[in-house]
């Protein structure tokens, strides 16, 4: 059995409510952190355990942490990141409205380790139904001494609250969450300055993944050197993994960083297997932004070792036949799904959330889902495929923030190994919505790749 | 002299320079001049928090400075990343540069309506300029193009959205020049316009600046739309005793009547002492003003036709590289 | 439209909420409130009209576009009239596997409106949105705060004979008293 770090109790009746939360353990960390460890030891332990920024990008959080500027006489912030949006990623909502009182206790001894007095839990405004969740609980934190002025008599004074985004995907970005905090609407700030010196109002910021700041609280009761027993290399730690698509068993499953792909996808703890026992053609390990596999490099990595959810192995080949941990947004498509329908469907997404503020996303992504739908009409041409490939490269890496390559990359990966299908559908026009191309062969991958 | 700052020696396409430290590849480059100065269409050196967004003044950092030679992995933005001490820059030199800001223009491009014959900016725009020096000749766009109605904001200013490269210019300079900003970018990504969503005159004493800023025919003057081809006036230097503002402006002429005003640019197209709206709109009379004589006009080219000002090379400190 | 000073009001309840929200950030920052506020009165008015948004912007102390700009960012906001319920269905990766089109077809023809349409009774609105994180619970579609997920035909139907009993079903706490 795995061994649970976040969601160990996550099954207990009540949990959800402070009294059973604490007759489980919980706040004990708190205890621990503010009555017998000086933020610094946070901080250290955090460091000790390896921990990586769970959102999608994962930066060592210590390393994160101590970049952050500490000037005389201003305050900081530590600003929790809930904007969960990334599409096939819906582990923090899990998270959040089972058990909302670990992301409260993590926020109080991260906020600790940071100096932050004044924190606060940044969630999508779709998810109101766990902001009003998480205010009960906050409420409750506070009536039990948990936030509020000299929590546990250590003298150190802290305030909580949720904040709603209103539809936006680009607020999971750091510096545009920071502006729509402020009232502002999502734009990305161009860095330098970094958060950690210029953030929210201007003042030194942190900002966290939900998932990264409830970790905190495991290592702070177990130590980080703990923490970091489990996992492989530098994917220490367990991983909350949001799985969808076309397997038997969807959900959100909590997972020692270093499990097999396989054991993932297959195991009747996990995934469960493919639906209808039909054969699994391609999967997106991290969230739509990171590039899909194909199906022969799912389970075995193209130096035929086997696939582990790390960070490293995901990434194993690179983009040509790797991809990435992510967010953990595990979406797995079987034999009867089109890839070219599946891009163009993220590439529809890209466009709906472009802020529009630096030219090549607001103007490229629009145009790839344009051409991607004439493709998937069976209205284009072979130009088009390589048109396609010309725009993403033209986005990715050149624009403002991260929103770019997320655009680009889902495109240029289904490209790189589903040519044959996104040809297939110009020299079928008739049948290109009707049905679909099926498995790609693997002898026409290495040739392309060769 | 050793209580001087020490400067930074940075090095764009082989030529070296020693700037102040803080100062931005692109602003480096301007101070070399040529043509090794990236193209800018959305920073403006007086508008504060300008720039980032157009990405057409992306540079290569081929080598990140003395101290950390390594290269940066990204094409900068050059208007808003400053330099390291022994920090070398491509520009026109790189391919990949070459490649990205051709992709930049075309996504500009894409939903630009492509009907500058009868645009009244003809001949003074920067993105026909940058077109010209960057692009394609051939657009591989297929679609609709992004149209909206043209709307006056207030009296004297014509907003033609259709036009509008999203620059953020004319919003900071409501922001900066003005007390109350009427309007601003609404909606989002390719969706995104200026506009004031209700209907809106702007009537700031300032905001005819927005009119300067527009790299574009997005924003014009109505008292002077369709009067004439820009190159067929004649800019001069003028001033004017001004409580609002400095006076100092250009009058573009018509045999000998004022067609209409505006402030003075640099090289770069950069107004760096706004004019009021009483001057822009209201002073169309020689009378009003002392004419200097003939305003020199660099770097863009269709004005500068119809000109008998030779440009003077630019005094810069060039740093002799072995 | 116009800009107008006309007197709408906010009910005490509503303002009381609404400088309980403003007082989470510190002075002078209460511009931070701007998009709860703006969806406490997207709650109770049903969209944001030029007048709720002049009334949020002297509220908060900010200019009139300040709050047009960040009310047409966000997708939530409505700044144009809708029906009582929103019919969101997501129809972003997973769920499109899953048959979000086939939901939309259903509701599109259940409702006699097509996506974006609001029905003549004015109780509807259908609308396709982007992921909202329901990918494991696919097919799904959220109406005010409540996310219906697993969806079938059956389903959909049930629901749209719930909310047209009830349409203020779908909002919680306060905003319904």
């Amino acid at each position: 059995m795995t061994k649970k770090l976040l969601l160990e109790n996550v099954h207990i009746e009540g949990i959800n409510s402070y009294d059973v939360y604490r007759k489980n353990g919980g706040y004990s960390a708190v205890e621990k952190a503010l009555k017998k460890m000086s933020p610094d030891d946070i901080v250290e332990e955090v460091k000790k355990s390896g921990l990586r920024g769970r959102g999608g990008a994962g930066f060592p959080t210590g390393m994160k942490w101590s970049f952050l500027a500490k000037p005389e006489g201003v305050p900081r912030h530590l600003l929790c990141n809930a904007d969960e949006s990334e599409p096939g990623t819906f582990k923090d909502r899990y998270l959040m409205e089972k058990i909302p009182h670990l992301l409260i206790e993590g926020m109080i001894l991260s906020s600790f380790a940071l100096g932050a007095n004044q924190s606060y839990i940044y969630i999508r405004g779709e998810y109101m139904f766990v902001l009003r969740i998480l205010e009960k609980a906050i409420a409750e934190a506070y009536a039990n001494g948990w936030l509020g002025k000299n929590i546990l008599g250590s003298g150190f004074d802290l305030d909580l609250s949720v904040t709603p985004g209103a539809g936006a995907y680009i607020c999971g970005e750091e510096t545009a969450l920071i502006e729509s905090l402020e009232g502002n609407r999502g734009n990305p700030r161009m860095k330098p300055p970094f958060p950690a010196v210029q953030g929210l109002w201007q003042r030194p910021t942190v900002v966290n993944n939900v998932e990264t700041i409830a970790a905190v609280v495991p290592i702070v009761n177990n130590g980080g050197d703990e923490y970091a027993k489990i996992g492989i290399g530098r994917s220490t730690g367990t991983k909350l993994i949001s799985a969808s698509g076309n397997i038997n068993n969807p959900g959100v499953y909590e997972i020692e960083l270093g499990l097999s792909v396989e054991e993932f996808i297959y195991s009747e703890e996990y995934c469960g297997g493919i639906k209808n026992g039909k054969k699994i053609k391609a999967c997106v390990p991290g969230g739509s932004s990171v590039p899909i596999l194909p199906h022969f490099l799912i389970t075995k990595t193209a130096e035929s070792n086997d696939r582990l959810m790390t960070y490293e192995s995901l990434a194993e080949g690179g983009f040509a036949t790797g991809s990435m941990l992510g967010s953990g947004g595990f979406i797995v498509y079987d034999e009867d799904q089109c890839i070219v329908r599946n891009t163009w469907n993220f590439s529809r997404f890209y466009h709906h959330e472009s802020c529009g503020q630096c030219s090549p996303c607001r103007e490229g992504t629009g145009w790839m889902e344009k051409v991607l739908h004439r493709l998937e009409n069976g209205r284009g041409t072979m130009e088009d495929i390589d048109l396609l490939w010309d725009i993403q490269g033209n986005i990715e890496g050149n624009t403002i923030c991260p929103l770019g390559d997320a655009a680009a990359w889902p495109v240029a990966a289904a490209i790189r190994h589903f040519r044959e299908e996104f040809e297939w559908h110009v020299t079928n026009p008739n049948e290109a919505t009707k049905r679909n191309y099926g498995l790609i062969s693997e002898k026409v991958f290495e040739k392309v790749n060769a | 002299m050793s209580e001087e700052i020490q400067k930074f020696k940075v090095t764009i396409d082989g030529k070296t320079i020693e700037v102040e430290p803080g100062t931005t590849i692109l602003n480096a480059a301007r101070q070399i001049g040529g043509d090794i100065v990236p193209p800018a269409m959305c920073y403006y050196s007086s508008l504060k928090g300008s720039g980032g967004k157009c990405r057409t003044c992306l540079v290569e950092v081929s080598k990140g400075s003395e101290k950390d030679p390594r290269p940066m992995p990204k094409l900068m933005a050059s208007c808003s990343t400053t330099v390291m001490d022994g920090m070398e820059i491509k520009n026109k030199s790189s391919e990949r540069v070459v490649k990205a800001r051709g992709g930049v223009v075309e996504f500009l491009l894409m939903n630009h309506p492509l009907d500058c014959p009868i645009c009244d900016q003809a001949g003074e725009c920067h993105l026909q300029d940058l077109a010209y020096e960057h692009g394609h000749s051939k657009t591989r766009y297929e679609f609709n193009r992004r149209e909206f109605d043209k709307i006056d904001i207030g009296e004297y200013i014509k907003l033609h959205m259709t036009r509008c490269i999203l620059c953020y210019r004319c919003v900071y300079t409501a922001n900066q020049l003005t007390e109350k900003r009427e309007h601003g970018v609404l909606k989002r990504g390719d969706a995104a316009e200026i506009g004031t969503f209700i209907e809106n005159s702007l009537d700031n004493e300032f905001i005819g600046n927005v009119i300067d800023v527009c790299p574009v025919g997005a924003l014009t003057d109505k008292t002077f739309r369709f009067k004439s081809r820009v190159w067929y006036t004649k800019p001069m230097d003028a001033s004017c005793n001004c409580d609002k503002c400095s006076g100092k402006a250009v009058v573009w002429m018509i045999g000998d009547e004022i067609a209409r005003v505006t402030a003075r640019k640099d090289e770069y197209g950069e107004v760096k002492e706004f004019i009021c709206n009483d001057c822009r709109f209201n002073k169309k009379d020689t009378n009003q003003w002392n004419i200097e004589g003939p305003r020199k006009i660099k770097r863009h080219s269709v004005i500068s036709a119809n000109h008998y000002e030779k440009e003077t090379p630019k005094h810069t400190t060039l740093l002799n590289k072995a | 439209m116009t800009s107008t000073e006309k007197n709408i009001e906010f009910p005490q309840s509503i303002l009381d909420e609404c400088n309980r929200v403003i007082q989470l950030f510190p002075e002078g920052k209460q511009k931070s409130a701007l998009l709860r506020i703006l969806h406490i009165a997207q709650a109770h008015f049903g969209w944001l009209s030029v007048e709720v948004m002049d009334y949020i912007a002297r509220m908060l102390h900010i200019q009139p576009i300040e709050v047009y700009e960040v009310a047409t960012f966000y997708s939530m906001y409505d700044t144009k009239k809708t029906g009582k319920v929103k019919l969101e269905v997501c129809q972003t990766g997973p769920c499109m596997i899953e048959g979000a089109e086939r939901i939309i077809t259903h509701i599109e023809k259940r409702l006699g409106i097509k996506v974006g349409e609001t029905t003549k009774d004015g109780i509807f609105t259908l609308k396709g949105v982007e992921c909202l994180g329901a990918c494991g619970y696919a097919p799904m579609l959220q109406a005010g705060e409540n996310f219906h997920e697993h969806l079938t035909e059956e389903k959909v139907d049930a629901l749209i004979d719930e909310y047209r009993a009830n349409p203020t079903a779908n909002y919680m706490g306060m905003i319904n008293d």
